[in-house]
């Protein structure tokens, strides 16, 4: 009897032996995973300690925005109300009523349209618009009408703004203490000086000045009177600019003696064929005042060439500087905010009027324009041995973005990677570094792969749709992020002025880093008139 | 469908092929969840941009919505996750199975490979209306249907003990 029980309880151990066995059968499948993957996670982190703990000072994102009591009320002024001057009024918090309708549609009817959002969600900058000065009529009213639109940060406006036809009215007016001015360039100079002696503060919109004289004389007139002056280049408030200059100053480059940048674009827009308002005549538009500061006089007429300059001014040096001060400033400007490289010692400069021409295009163009659409130039900096190599297509949007190549890595900006468009920068080692020879040797750098990626809003998605739109979107010209949030860098520029208005301080893209980038940029267009290299001269402050 | 067929049971050949299937599937889906958890930058949302066809619009509105897009996310990560811890131990794997399948089709359907199609992100193979995201769906049938957790796997210590 007990023999026969033993038996069976220890076919029951046996039974349930197996049943475990069986249960438990891919546990061991669960350990082998577990141990890979920590196996897999400790191989990265220490890939990751190798590449970024040693190389980069992690730091938390920078800090840009200041926590700055607004509380003084500032009352500005806008002179210049086109495209960019409607969208730097739009950083200070006041938009049409038109463009708050079309944007809140747009978001209505595309979810992935963020303007509207990004619009309202600015910060309140405590600011009046009260002065509205332009040229053409419709667009006084335009400024006026964004001046009274109660959709805005912060809800209704405390002023509203008053028209004048000339840019000394307006800064006749006591109550205004600063003034936007986004003129076409030939005006810059002229309205900033004026504005400075009135004791206005000033945001300039870029390029600074159309000619070198004139950044002169702009230099000069801040200096004296110690107004505050901001020059409209928003990059200096982009994240990912600051993070660049910090791997830079960290050596992370190694010795940098090139650096390239481009501009692509391919489409009429992009090379400033813009739209001629049907409102445009000679009763709407003073054109007498328009063309004042510039170099050629052209009578009215019968209007047609001159409603095509008015509306389309970057196509001419009597206006403006076509590629040199509209898209070259910009990355000039970027690479200073990076590197620090101030005025070049040497400028060349070549290119042609290649594609958009009257023959390509008659439905578009009536009248040539002299500005280049293939423009490159040389700055030469013997003294940091560097050279800068610009490089602009309007005919071509193919993304070269642009790029600084260091002897042990190579940072590239915008532009196209092997993983898609990159809206921050990649940074890769050089196979040949001598800084990395060790991690290149061992394995743990491997140049076909970023060392360090800087993607901000990575997980943020944005209806970014026109073409024009993406090229800056790339240079992160049309929004930057801060604590992942999307912002507009326009309006943390306006805010920056604003902030330091208040402060007495110096803003991010103050006169002495202004005046770089309009002597580089007029020493290029110079190089470019004269077709010959054009030579700084610190000491006389001359172009040789 | 409860339980296997005998004719499986009896011939190991077949059935440990469907516990390896099991597993091999599973390990995939682990993966998959845990190397999205612990990506602090993984997003479902460059996928569900590149969303084409019939689901597309709800794709776009997904995005759209930071609070959707966090569920989506959550749910991907965690689903993963759990769905291959299931597969893989043999634990609650009927319904491991099922959801897995739910999965791999909603990934079929947000993207499918079909005629006239074109995606922005280059794919890892060659494909024509079928991709291995219908293949894993299959598979994951397969699996419903021959649930082999009850004999090798936790869920035998749950089974009914006749």
């Amino acid at each position: 009897m007990s023999k026969k029980k033993t038996t069976k309880s220890s076919k029951n151990t046996n039974l349930e032996r197996r049943d475990l066995i069986k249960g438990l059968a891919t546990v061991p499948v669960a350990g082998v995973f577990l141990v890979n993957l920590w196996r897999k996670m400790k191989r990265d982190a220490t890939k990751k300690a190798n590449l970024l703990s040693d190389l980069v000072q992690e730091k938390s994102a920078p800090n840009v925005v200041r926590s700055l009591s607004n509380s003084r009320h500032l009352n500005i002024g806008i002179i210049g109300y086109g495209g960019r001057g409607g969208h730097l009024v739009r950083g200070a918090g006041f938009a049409t009523k038109g463009w708050t309708d079309t944007v809140y549609k747009n978001a209505q009817k595309n979810k992935l349209d963020k303007q509207f959002d990004t619009f309202m969600s600015q910060e309140d900058l405590n600011c009046s618009l009260i002065g509205v000065c332009d040229l053409f009529d419709n667009n006084a009213e335009l400024g006026i009408n964004a001046s009274q639109n109660e959709i805005r940060p912060g809800g209704m406006p405390k002023n509203t703004a008053t028209r004048y036809r000339t840019h000394e009215e307006l800064l006749a007016n006591d109550n205004i203490d600063a003034v936007i001015i986004a003129t076409p360039d030939h005006w810059h100079a002229q309205i900033t000086i004026d504005a400075a002696k009135a004791g206005k503060h000033v945001y300039c919109e870029k390029g600074m000045t159309r000619t070198f004289d004139e950044a002169i004389k702009v230099y000069d007139a801040v200096k004296e009177t110690g107004i505050t002056f901001q020059l409209g280049h928003q990059n200096r408030q982009v994240e990912a600019n600051e993070k660049a200059r910090q791997i830079y100053e960290q050596g992370l480059l190694g010795p940098v003696n090139l650096v390239e940048l481009t501009t692509n674009r391919n489409s009429p827009w992009g090379a400033w064929y813009w739209g001629i308002h049907p409102d445009g005549n000679n009763k709407t538009i003073d054109w007498e005042r328009f063309q004042q500061p510039s170099p050629n006089k052209l009578p009215w007429g019968n209007g047609k060439e001159a409603l095509e300059r008015f509306f389309r001014w970057r196509c001419w040096f009597d206006y403006g500087t076509g590629l040199s001060g509209d898209l070259l400033s910009h990355d000039f400007d970027t690479i200073n905010q990076i590197m620090d490289i101030g005025i070049p010692k040497y400028v060349t400069s070549s290119g042609g009027i290649y594609h958009y021409t009257k023959k390509n295009y008659p439905d578009i163009i009536g009248y040539d324009r002299d500005v280049p659409d293939v423009w490159n130039a040389t700055f030469e900096y013997p003294e940091r041995d560097l050279t800068l190599l610009y490089s602009a297509s309007l005919s071509s949007s193919n993304p070269r973005g642009n790029r600084i190549m260091g002897h042990d890595a190579t940072m590239q900006m915008g532009g196209q990677s092997g993983g898609g468009s990159i809206h921050g920068f990649v940074v890769t080692a050089d196979e040949l570094s001598t800084q990395y020879k060790d991690r290149l040797d061992s394995g743990i750098i491997n140049p076909n792969y970023p060392i360090y990626t800087y993607s901000p809003g990575s997980k943020q998605i944005d209806g970014v749709t026109s073409a024009t739109s993406r090229y800056f979107a790339q240079k992160g010209l049309l929004y930057t992020y801060r604590e992942g949030k999307r912002v507009d860098p326009t309006h943390l520029h306006v805010k920056d002025w604003l902030d330091s208005i208040r402060e007495g301080s110096q803003p991010r893209c103050n006169i002495d880093v202004g005046f770089h980038e309009a002597v580089a940029c007029a020493m290029a267009t110079e190089s470019y008139l004269k077709g010959r290299r054009i030579e700084w001269d610190p000491v006389n402050r001359k172009l040789i | 469908m409860a339980s296997l067929h005998s004719s499986i049971k009896e011939n190991d050949f077949q059935f440990y092929g469907l516990v390896v299937l099991r597993v091999l599937i599973g390990w995939h889906f682990l993966y998959e969840g845990v190397s999205k958890l612990i990506n602090p930058y993984w997003s479902s949302a460059a996928y569900l941009l590149d969303s084409k066809w019939i689901f597309s619009g709800l794709a776009k509105t997904i995005v759209s919505n930071p609070t959707l897009l966090t569920i989506s996310d959550n749910v991907n990560m965690w689903g993963l996750t759990l769905v291959g811890a299931s597969l893989l131990l043999g634990l609650f794997s009927k319904y491991g199975s099922l959801a897995g399948m739910t999965f791999v089709c909603l990934y079929y359907l947000f993207a499918p490979p079909l005629l006239g199609l074109e995606y922005g992100r280059p794919g890892e193979g060659s494909y024509l209306i079928v991709n291995k995201n219908l293949i894993e769906a299959c598979a994951l049938w397969v699996l419903y249907c021959f649930p082999t957790s009850q004999i090798i796997g936790l869920d035998r210590f749950f089974k009914d003990s006749k």
